[in-house]
């Protein structure tokens, strides 16, 4: 008996073993660890048509949550929302893991041929990128130019008192000192709109550095994250970098003004960005709020978007279920947007928002439209 | 293997009731054997599993960099330039950054930790401050990095500005230098544990022949101690060098992260371990994910051979 009861031992724990082996080769060749591992969450997830799953933009969190809350208080839904950055929430929701994802930019070739249906962007706020500067003397603010941000960024202006600065700050004593410049070293969707920002401002920029959510700085220091970028600026005088306006206005750091295509000096601000985004929208909504043509518009804007797939029959999803999701969506670009301006987040302008309610209506279940 | 009739059946006295306390006895030992067996095997079962694991995230890192290798050749190690937007991935300038920052540190901590190591193994081994000093010195290893990061940013980065502007570099803190600095402290405690332990472990009949012949103590220190102990405090210090080299988070926050060859040792870097921190999550394009995780590849290499290395001196020191 007690022999017997040793050998089944033995055998659970060589069974063990195997399982721990198998467990081992299977997750190296996976692939990408990360959708295989996912991937049971989401036959979990669609279990329960109450929960929504999304992820995405850590930009959109903070108003995402608040609009959550105010949806599940009145309607009863549940959405879980990850803030893993906008590239892996296009990545889960290639991989069929999440309802939708939400990104600071919309999906770019190489994205659109790795996903296997059609996908729709709704844009669902939008905010801006500003300057901030550290500059203890300066007490007005300083206004720029796209050439003169292009050049301090390229590393061709090197000193705050350069000719070029001054010559649209006439009256403020700028100091001899060098200028520091801070970026993001993580990839992000603020450097994706600021680097898109200085490709159509700069020939050399769009030639020599180009726009992405990561690129090769020519100058200047990298820190993580926004407040990685507030910490460079607030500790070293002399430093400019870009952060976003909602970060800036809460931290009460001091930010630029900058001359727009109209050539009006724009204070950003939640409605100089709704004033931004006031410009005709195509179809699609795939489109940069960088150096638009609205005469009072700030031109580091731009648009987050939620995306979701086009024909929302698959992986068996309900209808109901869709619907749901439809429904949260076109809440959040109408009544959901009462709680940005709270969050400092621009509010969607009208063309904004009839954009998306034409892109809501074209989204099917089994080829049928869902929204009427 | 023990069978059942190899086992000693002494049976003196032949009633059934001693036969019966014989078979018991008999039953127990075997049962001390078959626990023995178990313990042996889950030992063994144990080691392998660490070896599969290791030779597991090797093959996921080689397999995943795969792409990458292919897209770019062995040419990815020394090619400088690191443009994500065009498809360009040179790991030189984050593989200089890694040993610049990681070789300053050790420098740095050598004399601190071989200094502790000698304080509480030979002068001061009992009595309340070097108790405290011990325990201090485990603590700055139980700090978690973030607050090291955290710490460097408010309170080293100026001190190291103004030292900056004082010697007549461009003064703006962050950079190489101060993440050897950070990196120095978080590194003490790894070679002054496993030195103060091999000091203890030096017979004192060596120390009290050297002492007899008239030796004072810092001659015993020096022809005594650090002869027997220097395998160990070179394993020590390559320990050190090894949790340096990985180390990722206090680094991201002090190190300026750029792409830029470091111009000297003020200039603003970037390390392996922290590029991957920070790209990982918005790597958008296949070959841009592989290129980094084929850093992690480099890294994991630059470890092992540094390890292999260092086991070729000790074996060295040892043989001697």
């Amino acid at each position: 008996m007690k022999l017997h009861s040793f050998q089944i031992k033995r055998s659970l724990v060589a069974g063990a073993f195997f399982a721990i082996v198998s467990s081992l080769l299977v997750s190296c060749g996976g692939g990408g660890g990360t959708t295989s591992g996912a991937d049971s969450t989401a036959s979990g997830g669609n279990s329960d048509d109450n929960t929504l799953i999304g992820a995405g933009s850590s930009f959109d969190n903070p108003l995402f949550s608040k609009q959550f809350s105010e949806y599940n208080k009145a309607n009863g839904l549940k959405v879980n929302y990850q803030s893993v950055g906008s590239g892996a929430g296009i990545s889960q929701l290639t991989a069929k893991t999440v309802d939708f994802g939400a990104s600071d930019a919309p999906m770019n070739g190489k994205q659109d041929s790795a996903i296997s249906a059609p996908a729709i962007h709704i844009p669902i706020t939008a905010g801006a990128v500003v300057l901030s500067y550290n500059l203890p003397e300066v007490k007005d603010t300083l206004k720029l130019t796209p050439e003169v941000l292009a050049d301090i960024f390229l590393g061709k202006i090197t000193k705050w008192n350069d000719g070029k600065i001054a010559a649209e700050n006439k009256g403020v004593k700028l100091p001899a000192t060098s200028i520091v410049i801070a970026h993001r070293s993580d990839g992000s969707g603020t450097s994706n709109i600021f680097t898109t920002y200085l490709s159509k401002v700069s020939e050399e920029w769009s030639t020599k550095v180009g726009k992405g959510s990561s690129v090769n700085w020519p100058a200047g220091l990298g820190g993580k994250g926004n407040e990685g970028v507030a910490g460079l600026i607030k500790n070293t005088p002399g430093t400019i970098g870009y952060i976003e306006l909602a970060y800036a206005v809460q931290n009460q750091m001091p930010y630029a003004k900058l001359k727009n295509k109209s050539g009006n000096f724009i204070t950003p601000s939640i409605a100089s960005v709704t004033a931004a985004a006031n410009i005709q929208i195509p179809a699609d909504s795939k489109v940069s709020l960088t150096n638009t043509d609205a005469a009072d518009g700030y031109p580091i804007s731009g648009f987050s978007w939620v995306i979701i797939y086009k024909e929302q029959k698959y992986n068996n999803r309900s209808q109901e279920r869709a619907t749901k999701l439809l429904k949260l969506i076109s809440w959040m670009i109408h009544d959901g947007q009462q709680f940005s301006s709270a969050l400092t987040y621009a509010p969607l302008s009208p063309a904004a928002v009839s954009a998306g309610d034409a892109i809501l209506k074209s989204a099917t279940y089994d080829g049928k439209p869902i929204l009427q | 293997m023990v069978t059942r009739s190899d086992l000693p059946l002494r049976v003196i006295n032949s009633t059934p009731e001693a036969i019966l306390k014989a078979k018991k006895r008999a039953k127990r030992s075997f049962r001390q054997i078959r626990t023995e067996n178990v313990f042996k095997r889950t030992l063994s079962l144990m080691g392998l599993v660490i070896i599969i694991l290791v030779l597991g995230i090797l093959l996921t890192l080689i397999v995943q960099s795969l792409p990458s290798i292919k897209a770019l050749g062995p040419k990815y190690l020394w090619s400088k330039v690191w443009d994500p937007v065009q498809d360009i991935y040179g790991a030189w300038p984050f593989l200089l950054g890694t040993l610049l920052s990681s070789f300053l540190a050790l420098i740095i901590s050598i004399p601190f930790s071989i200094a502790v190591a000698i304080f509480l193994g030979e002068y001061h081994p009992k009595g309340w401050l070097p108790n405290l000093l011990k325990n201090t010195v485990e603590l700055i290893a139980a700090v978690p990095s973030v607050i090291y990061g955290f710490w460097g940013l408010a309170v080293l980065v100026p001190i190291v500005r103004s030292f900056e502007s004082s010697i007549g570099v461009e003064p703006v803190g962050v950079g190489i230098f101060s993440s050897s600095l950070i990196l120095a402290v978080m590194i003490i405690p790894y070679a002054a544990s496993l030195g103060r332990s091999m000091i203890n472990l030096v017979p004192s009949h060596l120390k009290e022949a050297a002492y007899g012949l008239g030796a004072t103590r810092w001659e015993v220190i020096r022809s005594v101690v650090l002869p027997y102990t220097k395998s160990g405090l070179f394993a020590g210090i390559l320990l050190s060098l090894g949790r340096a080299l990985g180390e990722t988070m206090a680094v991201t926050m002090v190190i300026g992260n750029t792409s830029l060859i470091p111009k000297s040792i003020f200039a603003p870097g970037n390390t392996m371990a922290s590029v991957i921190a920070n790209e990982f999550t918005e790597a958008d394009k296949p070959v841009y994910l592989s290129a980094l995780i084929e850093l992690g590849l480099v890294l994991f290499l630059v470890t092992v051979v540094i390890n292999l290395i260092g086991k070729k001196i000790i074996d060295r020191f040892t043989n001697e």
